[in-house]
């Protein structure tokens, strides 16, 4: 187990969801490059697909973009149906970029300090 | 020289502010070179409930936003040689032609050319059974329910087309958000339909524009965390945009908002799902070569990206009745508020579900657990108020509004304290998505004054 402390994801990235149909899609932008190598062995797909088990996704899928220091996750079948179907008051979604952002990462206090000194 | 197209939205839905043009117009105006304004008011179930209006009205079922932001922009940008690209026509882009037409007239500018690009709605061309055996993802077509639209993505050809022959102002239904961008910088660069690399550019600006402000600062402020300099007065985007593809990605001068790394980031990725494949009727555009740099305050340039073939089927939309939804809302504030609200959502189950057995109904606690829902932990504090909220759908209606009733009958009979009931009841519209062959589908072009 690595040292070092644990923090939520919204301390070290930012967050936008988009939707289609049932498929969720959750943009995490790091707060500063620094943080792109943990995030990256850290929140993995199967991380993802554990923090939103109780909606059930059919399959989460992490696409790496790390010329933009970004992640991209694509969740099946978490939106209740989507817009269209779903008796929520979210059904697109939206603020489900928060629910991610609240989950814990660990992560050297060396490096946090680096991160914040070059966030933009 | 290289000449500049400057591309500007001022819509990225139906809902959006009415009066973003103008700053955008008077910044396009500075500026000399093919100048555009492009509204993006066509989300998927706005075209459905457009459909639903002309049934009613023959003339109507354009997009709503038509009315509140179109008049506000047309003088401005037609004086200052600014040609408009929107898809407000909804399901009825002749009716909405038609009214900008009489606009256009009461503004001073009897001459405007303006086109309508159409060939997006399926319903007469395309039989159920031939969507049914071609939707994806589900089997809503073979189940019940009438269609009530059906639109297929249209790309930008049509749109440029437009251009070449002359158009102030371009007014489409259904085509893919980007290729609003797109048909006018393939109508000023004289980019080649087979050029993947530009159309690759072109839709990034486009996607990067297609939802306004969402670039700018909005869907994006967060206080302390993401501060947004006069975010009641955001600027909306502009991109300006070389033929080689060198794109920079600004707003007016003396908006509010802001344009920088994150705000651009966030929404390169926005709805998109496999970002080296996201698929469009004009090109597969492939984001993951992105780059971007800093070009002076709220100037990003995104460069990198990369395109590959289009693809041989467009994707559709089908929408099919599926009943009526009601939602009704009760609010219960101060001590013990958290349990008064469980019991006025108990005493509607119970009352229902010996009434209308067959009503599925959803109960949130708003404040509580309505959007997280079982994602997160339940708080252990008592929130000072909380808002009940039921929602049920069915195909009778007097079933939603047993609902609807009970809720409101909470105000006598139900827990101490409740307050601010609200009830709605709108229209449910189930989707299904199709891939439907190229040659299946035609654009037309035509002009207002000319016979269709």
């Amino acid at each position: 187990m690595n040292r070092g402390v644990e923090v939520e994801l919204y301390r070290l990235a930012y967050a936008r969801t988009g939707d289609k149909g049932n498929r969720l899609n959750i943009a995490v932008v790091c707060r500063a490059p620094a943080y792109y190598p943990v995030l990256a062995a850290e929140l993995t797909a199967a991380r993802v697909a554990r923090l939103f088990a109780p909606r059930n996704p059919g399959k989460v899928v992490r696409y790496d973009l790390p010329k933009l220091s970004a992640f991209n996750f694509v969740l099946d079948d978490v939106l209740q149906g989507g817009v269209n179907a779903s008796l929520g008051h979210d059904g697109h979604g939206k603020s489900l970029s928060y629910f991610l952002l609240t989950a814990r990462i660990r992560v050297d206090p060396a490096l946090l300090a680096a991160g914040d000194a070059t966030t933009v | 020289m290289d000449t500049l197209v400057r591309i500007g939205c001022a819509a990225g839905f139906a809902g959006d502010r009415a009066d973003a043009s103008l700053p955008i117009i008077a910044e396009l105006a500075r500026h000399g070179g093919p100048r555009f304004l492009m509204f993006e008011t066509l989300a998927e179930r706005t075209l459905a409930l457009c459909q639903l209006e002309k049934r009613h009205d023959s003339t109507r079922g354009y997009s709503p936003a038509l009315a509140r932001m179109l008049p506000v922009a047309l003088g401005p940008a037609l004086s200052a040689g600014i040609r408009i690209v929107g898809n407000f026509g909804g399901a009825n882009p002749a009716g909405a032609a038609r009214r900008i037409a009489e606009w256009a007239q009461a503004a001073g500018f009897p001459a405007a050319r303006i086109a309508v690009v159409e060939g997006d709605d399926l319903t007469a061309s395309i039989a159920r059974e031939e969507l049914a055996a071609r939707e994806t993802g589900g089997a809503l077509l073979a189940g019940p329910g009438e269609i009530v639209a059906a639109n297929v993505y249209l790309g930008a050809e049509g749109i440029a087309r437009a251009l070449d022959a002359g158009a102030d102002i371009v007014v489409t239904g259904r085509v893919a958000d980007p290729s609003l961008a797109l048909g006018p910088l393939v109508h000023a660069h004289g980019w080649a339909w087979n050029d993947w690399a530009r159309l690759a550019d072109g839709t990034l600006a486009g996607h990067l524009l297609e939802c306004g402000a969402q670039v700018t600062g909005g869907y994006f402020a967060d206080p302390d965390v993401k501060d947004v300099p006069g975010f009641d007065e955001v600027g909306y985007p502009i991109v300006e945009i070389a033929a080689s593809g060198a794109m920079v990605v600004t707003k007016p001068a003396g908006t509010g908002g802001l344009v920088d790394r994150r705000t651009v980031t966030e929404q390169i990725l926005y709805e998109v799902h496999d970002p080296a494949a996201y698929v469009t009727p004009d090109v597969v555009l492939d984001v993951t070569g992105v780059g971007l740099a800093a070009d002076g305050p709220d100037r990003v340039r995104v460069a990198g990206a990369a395109g590959k073939p289009r693809p041989a089927t467009l994707k559709a939309t089908v929408f099919l009745e599926s009943g009526l939804l009601g939602e009704a809302e009760i609010s219960y504030a101060g001590p013990n508020a958290r349990a008064r609200a469980r019991l006025a959502g108990e005493t509607v189950a119970e009352r229902l579900r010996k009434r209308a057995p067959e009503l599925a109904l959803r109960i949130d606690l708003i404040g509580v657990d309505s959007v997280f829902g079982n994602l997160a932990a339940a708080a252990e504090a008592d929130p000072p108020e909380v808002r009940l909220r039921v929602a049920a759908q069915d195909r009778d209606r007097a079933r939603v509004e047993l609902m609807l009733n009970e809720v409101e009958a909470l105000y006598c009979a139900g827990p101490a304290g409740g307050a601010g009931v609200r009830r709605h009841l709108t229209p449910r519209l189930a989707s299904a998505s199709c891939l439907i062959e190229r040659e299946r589908v035609a654009p037309r072009v035509w002009f207002v004054g000319d016979a269709p």
